[in-house]
């Protein structure tokens, strides 16, 4: 099967639009609690997701992708910066001002699928209710109709609609998940945040989570803003990806351009991280280590926080901040030797034969 | 590619059998029994719970006589052994009786001794007519589950006091007030714990940080000088069930503070659950994340902590009173009544007046195990 | 059986079930499989395959109520005696001086399996002098040294450091050092590099090859990310519902499968080569309940290939496809010259 689907053009306006984005969290110490300091889980952080898009925001734990997200359907309310959110009627709103009266009605558009399967669904509650919950709350549907659209949505997400009398004990992670993608999909939404959604499954599991997550952006014409540090599930569904690095983002370029010709050295360097799936691919490029720890949050370094474990370090780098630039088109990096730096890409791995298919 | 079937994870071979059809659709409560089932020793406490219940509720009844009536003529009786048979020409027959005892007076000490008197017997009955009562001021009975077959036999199963009470009716009456001051005592502190440690656990900061400094102070206070101090306050010219209620407010007034604790930290684990933070992204209130959400959750694990706690209370107020600055008489608690047992003299001659400390121990023990299996039944959501 | 001095162990159609009060898991249903000398064997599974209790099986570290059923546990000592672990008693002094000093566990949560109360360096030396004849100075010497060969900078000074106080990565390496304390034969890594980042897996993985090369020791690489296994493993086991579904080398396992098991994990791995919006294969269902083992091969209510009238009812027993390359599927049964490898009935 080929499916074609024409990544959105960059010409698409913006469904969201993120800009100097900070979110920081107070470290509190002592008897009485004061305030000695900040973790800047998203420090300045700029973006925007196109309408029909895949966005990934990939990163090691700790990068502050998670939080980006979490703020985006306002778990969070950010410290400072703006979300503005394309509505229907082309006006545009500020989610990071809104309060939680204001932002009822965007809660219906953009949507969240957690990570964990198992307590991301309320033990106690039966799937119906699970499932159904925003439908009821907003008022959408009740009773029979509540029943009739929620056996829709099981049945949309490849559950037997007559599973709605069971509770989440019953499913196994898959399902659980494709549960939680069902409660998503409950309010016809517009932009789905899905932090980690395949992390914690099995490889097998995981293809039929991706898969259905890729018909249903077809058929509904969903966005999504893909949380993720597994670079190959990133590879296969994102059109674009930003790369993050303590906070910031460092990189953020179309899929292609990002695996095949990186232009930040962090990006570099996860992409040559990646264990490759085929033995007869080992040791091909010689891998890069990085050397030291991802840098503390609430203590960064000067400079550029990647600077201390960056093999092509200059002073430069330890005294300013680069700013993101647009080096290609459509290719935003955050580093002073961008030009400079020859880069490897992901291998091409496309040369070796396929696997799993001889007999 | 619109309408085209997903490939379904289910398929005819996955249909579960009819054991799991039953496990799938079970609600918490459904599975929290059927994890507390195989809790045995749990199980037996929670029989043995129900029963003293039971007594407590039904005194009267399982009482041979009521908790006042004396006999000036049988003090310091010790228990009798109990003849299921008689022996006759025929051969032994069924016929439960207790032999009577005859005073012999010491003629140096006036010391009185009790010797059992073959040639008394007194039959003993399951369900005999004896001294009329009304059960919960409703209903006037003269049914008893045990005694003397004959109204009016001296039969005392575990013996008499100093006045020539049965210790077994006092122990019974005693079930009802302790066991009472266990479960009115934790309502008390179950209301207080959860509102306030609800409040602090929900607001968090400032609040938060107010009650739990109050807690510790509370806690770090010794709890007997503060029990007796306070007991001592007590006017004595207060009626039996106003100093019964203020030793369950006093008892209350340090027990909450472990509940509002659990509360706490079960609503604050729970603010950052996945599973609440997808409620609210839903759109649900505040008010209705904490009712529908956040509340089952936490009710299995409070009725494990409140049955664990009751314990605790049946325990301090035996002490209060045993140390004389709790419930006094007229009424009958097993503190009350193991004052009498309290001195040495006591114990040498009537070792039987202990028999209300049996009950104690039995009461904690199920109570106890109780609340053991129903902590581990709690979260049946954990493997 | 091949009973060749480069065998250090061999693991023969063990079962190892858990008795709960709902009935029998059969967690590990009859695995076989067999690691040289110098090697790395890499078994691999998704979640509940029995990959760990397998694994736990050979240090005889089943945790209660689950037991060895049947099986043999064949393992090379040190002065090339033959001993069944299978039939060591799990508390006996036997398995403790086989544990720590002749084989080795490093677990996915090192947190857990390092005591938050002593230090890197004392829980370090404890395993040295447990089964080392050295004075407490050389097993600090040692301690020392072992810190550095794992990488850990400062070598000297983290050993008076606790583990919270180290990263995930760093608390992989202390624990490895920890394994690596009494140089076993055999070193079982259960899921070591699955919560860490992928740039400190590629280390740790690095790591534990060198270590390997330089002392020769065997490694049993217990994971369920293929992109690993093809990594790091010279031979592999697949293993679905308790069972090993196919074993053989790694190229052969990723270039020439032949269970549809293993044909269908590979397929997939989301892959670098994909087309725009090509759908990844998946495999149907889900894994079954261990109470509902599916009847005759246990893959067969997912699989593609399924033979109606054979693979519901016939159990598939091991069919050698080539030297050291077996399948336990019905599919090759049938083929000429098949010769079903020795399997006790």
């Amino acid at each position: 099967m080929d499916f074609e689907i024409n990544p959105p053009s960059e010409s698409s306006r913006p469904l969201l639009e993120v800009r100097n984005l900070h979110m920081r969290f107070p470290i509190k110490r002592g008897m009485f609690r004061r305030t000695v300091g900040f973790v800047k889980a998203v420090n300045d952080v700029s973006f925007s997701i196109r309408l029909g898009e895949t966005l990934s925001l990939v990163g090691e734990s700790g990068c502050g992708k998670t939080t980006t997200g979490r703020c985006i359907v306002r778990v969070y309310s950010p410290s400072a910066g703006s979300i503005q959110y394309q509505a229907d009627e082309g006006e545009s709103v500020d989610l990071a001002q809104l309060d939680s009266r204001a932002l009822r009605p965007y809660r219906r558009q953009i949507r969240m699928i957690f990570q964990d399967p198992f307590s991301s669904l309320n033990p106690r509650l039966p799937i119906l209710q699970i499932v159904g919950e925003s439908l009821k709350v907003h008022g959408i549907a009740s009773g029979s109709e509540l029943e009739d659209r929620v056996a829709l949505l099981l049945e949309r997400v490849g559950l037997r609609p007559e599973y709605i009398r069971r509770y989440p004990h019953a499913f196994s992670g898959g399902e659980r998940q494709r549960i939680g993608i069902a409660r998503a999909l409950a309010l016809n939404p517009k932009l789905i945040v899905a932090d980690e959604a395949v992390s914690a499954l099995d490889v097998s599991v995981q293809a039929q989570i991706l898969n259905l997550m890729q018909d249903l952006q077809e058929e509904f014409n969903l966005t999504y803003l893909f949380i993720a540090h597994d670079l190959s599930v990133v590879e296969h569904i994102s059109h674009r990806v930003a790369v993050m690095y303590v906070g910031k983002i460092v990189e953020l370029a179309s899929t292609d351009a990002l695996f095949s010709k990186p232009l930040h050295p962090y990006t570099e360097a996860l992409l040559s991280a990646v264990p490759k799936p085929d033995p007869r691919l080992r040791n091909s490029g010689a891998r890069i280590r990085l050397e030291g720890e991802v840098a503390d949050p609430s203590n960064p370094p000067s400079g550029c926080y990647f600077h201390p474990r960056c093999p092509y370090a200059q002073d430069r780098c330890r005294h300013e901040e680069p700013a993101a630039r647009e080096i290609r088109h459509d290719h935003w990096v955050a580093c002073h030797f961008a030009e400079e730096l020859e880069l490897r890409g992901f291998e091409a791995i496309g040369s070796s034969p396929r696997m799993g298919q001889a007999r | 590619m619109t309408g085209q079937p997903i490939q379904s994870p289910d398929d005819a071979q996955f249909e579960p059998s009819a054991a799991e059809r039953r496990v799938v659709v079970a609600n918490q409560w459904q599975l929290i029994w059927w994890k507390f089932r195989k809790h045995r020793l749990a199980m037996l406490a929670g029989l043995v719970t129900l029963f003293l219940y039971a007594v407590a509720l039904l005194a009267e009844f399982f009482a041979p006589y009521s908790s006042g009536t004396y006999s000036a003529a049988h003090t310091h009786m010790p228990p009798p052994q109990i003849h299921l048979f008689q022996h006759a020409d025929a051969g032994p027959r069924f016929y439960p009786h207790v032999k009577g005892f005859k005073v012999q007076v010491d003629p140096d000490s006036y010391k009185r001794t009790y010797v059992v008197d073959e040639t008394v017997a007194y039959p003993i009955g399951l369900f005999v007519r004896g001294e009329e009562y009304e059960l919960w001021g409703l209903f006037t009975l003269d049914l008893h589950l045990i005694g003397a077959a004959e109204y009016g036999d001296p039969v005392y199963l575990l013996g008499t006091d100093r006045l020539g009470r049965d210790v077994l009716s006092r122990t019974i009456y005693g079930t009802r007030v302790s066991m009472s001051v266990g479960l009115v005592g934790v309502g008390l502190s179950l209301l207080l714990g959860v509102i306030l440690g609800g409040i602090s656990g929900y607001y968090g900061g400032l609040i938060d940080n107010l009650i739990q400094r109050a807690i510790e102070i509370l806690r770090s206070l010794p709890t007997i000088p503060l029990w007796m101090g306070l007991s001592a306050a007590i006017p004595l010219t207060w009626p039996p069930v106003r100093v019964y209620f203020a030793i369950t407010v006093l008892l209350s007034l340090i027990g909450w503070t472990a509940l509002a604790r659990e509360v706490r930290g079960r609503f604050l684990s729970l603010k950052t659950e996945d599973f609440v933070i997808a409620a609210r992204l839903d759109g649900v209130r505040e008010l209705q994340i904490i009712l529908r959400h956040m509340a089952p959750s936490m009710t299995s694990h409070i009725i494990a902590s409140v049955t664990l706690a009751i314990p605790g209370m049946i325990l301090a107020e035996t002490a209060l009173s045993f140390l004389g600055i709790g419930l006094r008489p007229p009424v009958v608690s097993w503190g009350v009544l193991l004052q009498e047992a309290q001195n040495v003299r006591s114990i040498a001659t009537a070792p039987w007046l202990l028999f209300p400390g049996i009950a104690v121990v039995t009461a904690v023990l199920a109570m106890n195990f109780l609340g053991d299996g129903l902590r581990d039944a709690a979260d049946p959501y954990q493997a | 059986m091949p009973d060749d001095n480069d065998t250090l162990l061999d693991v023969r159609d063990l079962k190892t079930h858990f008795f709960t009060d709902e009935g029998v898991v059969k967690a590990v249903d009859g695995v076989n499989l067999s690691l040289k000398r110098g090697q790395t064997l890499c078994v691999v599974g998704e979640s509940g395959c029995g990959k760990s209790v397998t694994a736990r099986s050979i240090l005889r570290i089943v945790p209660a109520p689950g037991r060895i059923v049947s099986g043999e546990i064949s393992f090379r000592g040190r002065h090339g005696d033959r001993i069944d672990l299978a039939r060591m008693n799990p508390r006996g002094r036997d398995i403790r001086n086989i544990r720590g000093r002749e084989i080795s566990m490093i677990f996915q949560e090192p947190m857990s399996s390092l005591s938050p109360v002593h230090t890197i360096g004392s829980q370090l030396m404890e395993a040295i002098l447990l089964h080392l004849p050295v004075s407490k100075g050389e097993a600090r010497k040692r301690a020392v040294s072992l810190l550095d060969l794992v990488g850990i900078p400062r070598a000297s000074e983290q050993l008076d450091a606790y583990s919270f106080e180290l990263s995930g990565g760093m608390r992989q390496r202390a624990m490895i050092a920890i394994a690596l304390a009494c140089e076993p034969q055999l070193l079982i890594a259960d899921e070591p590099t699955t919560a860490l980042d992928v740039t400190t897996q590629a280390n740790i993985l690095d790591l534990i090859r060198e270590l390997q090369e330089d002392s020769g020791m065997s490694v049993l690489f217990i994971t369920h990310d293929l992109s690993v296994v093809a990594e790091i493993a010279d031979e592999v086991v697949v293993m679905y519902l308790g069972r090993d579904v196919e074993s053989g080398d790694v190229d052969t396992i990723f270039h020439n499968p032949k269970h549809p098991y293993t044909r269908a994990l590979l397929q997939s791995i989301p892959r670098y080569d994909s087309l725009a919006g090509e759908r990844l294969y998946s495999l149907k269902g889900t894994v079954p309940h261990p109470f509902s083992r599916p009847a005759g091969c246990p893959f067969h209510p997912r699989c593609d290939d399924v033979i109606a009238g054979q693979c519901n009812t016939n159990d598939p027993q091991r069919y050698s496809i080539s030297a050291g390359h077996s399948v336990r599927c019905l599919l090759y049964a049938a083929e000429e010259n098949r010769s079903v490898v020795d399997t006790p009935a």
